[in-house]
C-alpha cells in the first residue's frame, strides 16, 4: 500500500515538475508548481513527518505560491515566445549538464546503497508537532530567533526595493 | 516498506529537473520557481534521512530551509518587480546593463 502511494506521488511530482519547466504560460507553471508542492507534502506524510507536511501546504502552497501568482498577475506577462520551437545549443548543454549531475548523484547513491539505514522504529514519535516544538524551543532556540530577524529584514528589504520611488528625505543625511 | 534509496532517487530527479529549468528558461519568475523546486528536492532527502535515522534534527533543518525560502522568495520577487519597472521585461537576457 505504501509502495503504491509512493509511486503515485512520485510520478505526480516528477510529471508536474516537468510540466512546470516546459510550460510557456507563467500562470500555468505556477499552478503546476502548486500541484508539485502538494505531492511533495504527501511524500512527507509517507515519511511520517506530519508537522512539516502541514507547514509545506500552508507556507509553500498557500503563502509563497499566492505571492508568486500575485506578482505574475501584477506584471501581466505574455507567454515566453519561441521557447522550444527550435533546438538551441544552450538547451543541449543544459540537458547534458543535467544528465551528468543526475548520473553522478545516482552513482554516488549506488555506492553506499547497502550502508543506508532502515526506517526507524520510533518514527511515530519524531515527526509530531509536540516533538518538534519540544526540541525547537530548547536546543534550537537561538536559530529560531535568528529566523525572526531574518524574516523581518526580508520584509523591510522587500518593501524598500519594491517601493515606487524612494524619497530624498528618507535617505540618511550626511 | 520502501527502501530509502527511492526517496533519494526522487529527490535527485526533482533537483535535476529544477536545475535544467534554471539553465533553460529565460523568464525570471519561472527561474525562481525552479529554485523553489530544487529547495524542495533537498528537503525530501533531509526528511527521508531524518525519518530513517529516527533523528529530529533533519526535520528542524527543513523548517529553517522553509523560512529561508520564504525570505528569499519575498526579496527575489521585489527585485523582479524593480527590474520590470525599469526594463518593462523580466526576460533575463535583456537585463544586460552590467555586461561588457
Amino acid at each position: 500500500m505504501v509502495t503504491y502511494t509512493f509511486v503515485l506521488l512520485a510520478v505526480l511530482a516528477i510529471s508536474t515538475a516537468l510540466a512546470m519547466v516546459l510550460n510557456k504560460n507563467t500562470v500555468n507553471s505556477a499552478l503546476f508548481l502548486v500541484l508539485n508542492l502538494l505531492s511533495v507534502a504527501g511524500i512527507y506524510l509517507l515519511l511520517q513527518a506530519q508537522f512539516l507536511a502541514m507547514i509545506q501546504i500552508v507556507v509553500y502552497a498557500g503563502a509563497i505560491m499566492v505571492l508568486f501568482l500575485f506578482v505574475i498577475m501584477l506584471l501581466n506577462l505574455d507567454d515566453e515566445p519561441g521557447l522550444f520551437d527550435r533546438i538551441r545549443v544552450k538547451y543541449l548543454l543544459a540537458f547534458l549538464v543535467g544528465a551528468v549531475i543526475f548520473g553522478q548523484v545516482l552513482y554516488a547513491l549506488g555506492g553506499v546503497t547497502d550502508l543506508l539505514p532502515n526506517l526507524s522504529e520510533n518514527m511515530q514519535y519524531v515527526g509530531t508537532v509536540e516533538a518538534i516544538g519540544d526540541v525547537m524551543y530548547t536546543n534550537y532556540l537561538m536559530p529560531f530567533e535568528m529566523t525572526a530577524i531574518l524574516l523581518t529584514a526580508a520584509v523591510v528589504g522587500a518593501l524598500l526595493i519594491a517601493q515606487y520611488k524612494v524619497k530624498q528625505s528618507d535617505q540618511v543625511e550626511e | 516498506m520502501i527502501e530509502i534509496d527511492w526517496y533519494l532517487a526522487l529527490s535527485a530527479t526533482l533537483f535535476t529537473i529544477g536545475m535544467i529549468g534554471v539553465l533553460v528558461r529565460r523568464n525570471a519568475i519561472v527561474i525562481f520557481m525552479c529554485i523553489e523546486l530544487m529547495l524542495n528536492a533537498v528537503n525530501i532527502s533531509l526528511i527521508s534521512f531524518a525519518s530513517y535515522h529516527g533523528d529530529i534534527a533533519g526535520q528542524i533543518l527543513v523548517f529553517f530551509v522553509l523560512a529561508v525560502a520564504a525570505a528569499e522568495a519575498v526579496v527575489g520577487l521585489a527585485i523582479i518587480l524593480a527590474i520590470f519597472r525599469n526594463n518593462l521585461s523580466i526576460d533575463i537576457t535583456k537585463v544586460n546593463l552590467l555586461r561588457w
